[in-house]
């Protein structure tokens, strides 16, 4: 392995943009168990402040005439709740938390990724497959829950003519399916491939002539990735509050 | 050859195939490491978990009553303006309203007055002419009494001078006669 390493830094160009993604032990060496505190639980953890510092400590003072911090907080409470309320109308709105609780973690995840040396947990299929997944079955469950049977008439397209119905009806029901691999596609595929990219950009680094063109590069992709952490999670949670909408009023 | 493997090595990690033993500190996709996901899973669970609570327990609430606060604020300081201003309204016709009735009030004590002013006058005037009427009468009684007296001096000395102008004609008449006499001139 280290004679490995040395040949490969002999080569000159040395690129390892997928290292960053690594899961490993953030205290000491060792195998990943199930409970290990990794770079990935430590970063997640500082979402999770973070989301405690906008939330909570920026509004204990519950000012009349809000401070800056008050004001992100109620930005992104009323940014949530008419997203939830204008897809989901008003039975949409008990699930508010849920939806909040998803595009806040999505969110600082993403942010927080985006500084040096930091680890985005929201690039691994695994985490977005678990909230793809969650807000899948959920929603299935709630729309039988809510509906019965009639839930099922989300996939018959009423106002197609009948002869095109099952057809359509097979089009829905696969494309019913695929919608949780998609949603968590989206979103670990944009901020793995953004952070591979701004990687390979600073490989190239390493040539003296290219390496000013390469940190206007990083720094164009750094924009764009700004851009893209916002907009995956809102398109997560605006496909999250899409779906919740079929499960509350399944007919077309 | 170290590079050869190395490249089969990276072409194996691009591929995303598990080439490596969970152990290998350089797994082509690590987003494809399974031994990981149990990990990731589980304290993502934690994580959201928490957030949850942090949210529908604390923030979300607070944030909410806030916001209806504010809009209850917003809502009320509207009111109370529009309230301030339907009593300005309000105050502006009654204001209005006092100063027409002062006005007709003022009309009407002119119009009094001057009634007042005429029926005094008009009983001054009325006494005056009951007073002047009453003086003319008198007077007029006065004129008649000096006319009526002076007559009678008249006929006295008409009498007396015929009387002494007989005697001095040398005639004598009784008294009677004479007075006849002047009384029938008189008339005449």
């Amino acid at each position: 392995m280290v004679a490995e390493a040395k040949g490969e830094e002999a080569g000159g160009l040395v690129f390892h943009p997928m290292d960053q993604f690594i899961v490993e032990p953030f205290f000491g060496d060792g195998a990943v168990s199930w409970y290990t505190i990794t770079n990935s639980t430590v970063w997640m953890a500082i979402a999770v402040l973070a989301v405690f510092a906008l939330l909570v400590l920026g509004t204990s003072k519950r000012a009349i005439v809000p401070t800056r911090m008050q004001s992100v907080a109620e930005l992104a409470y009323g940014f949530i709740y008419k997203m939830v309320e204008d897809i989901c109308g008003k039975e949409g709105v008990k699930y508010f938390p849920y939806i909040m609780t998803l595009f806040m973690f999505i969110v600082f995840s993403n942010f927080l990724g985006l500084l040096p040396m930091a680890f985005t947990p929201t690039s691994h299929i695994a985490v977005t497959a678990v909230m793809a997944f969650a807000v899948f079955f959920g929603v299935t469950i709630l729309g039988f829950v809510k509906n019965g049977a009639s839930f099922l008439e989300l996939f018959w397209v009423s106002s197609a003519p009948l002869a095109l119905r099952p057809i359509l009806a097979l089009i829905e029901v696969i494309s019913y399916f695929v919608r949780p691999v998609s949603h968590s596609i989206r979103l670990a595929g944009n901020m793995m491939a953004g952070h591979a990219v701004i990687k390979v950009f600073a490989g190239f680094a390493a040539i003296a002539a290219i390496a000013p063109l390469s940190v206007v590069a990083i720094t164009a992709m750094y924009g764009l990735e700004v851009l893209v952490s916002f907009i995956q999670a809102y398109v997560f949670t605006i496909l999250t509050c899409v779906y919740l909408k079929d499960a509350l009023h399944p007919h077309h | 050859m170290a590079t050869e493997t190395t490249n089969s090595d990276g072409l194996a990690d691009v591929m995303g195939v598990q080439s490596h033993a969970p152990a290998d500190a350089a797994p082509g996709m690590p987003q494809l490491d399974f031994t990981t996901f149990g990990n990731q899973i589980f304290w993502l669970v934690v994580a959201l978990v928490a957030i949850y609570f942090i949210l529908s327990r604390v923030a979300l609430p607070r944030i909410g009553a806030v916001l209806a606060e504010r809009q209850g604020t917003i809502t009320n300081d509207i009111a109370a303006a529009e309230d301030l201003k339907v009593k300005a309204t309000e105050a502006e016709a009654a204001y209005d309203k006092a100063l027409i009735e002062a006005r007709a009030e003022a009309q009407r004590i002119i119009a009094a007055a001057k009634a007042d002013i005429q029926a005094d006058l008009a009983k001054a005037i009325a006494d005056a002419d009951v007073e002047i009427s009453a003086k003319t009468a008198e007077s007029e009684k006065a004129i008649n009494e000096i006319r009526a007296s002076a007559m009678e001096n008249v006929e006295v000395v008409a009498k007396d001078t015929a009387e002494a102008i007989v005697a001095a004609l040398g005639s004598s008449a009784d008294a009677k006669t004479i007075s006849a006499a002047v009384d029938a001139r008189m008339k005449g």
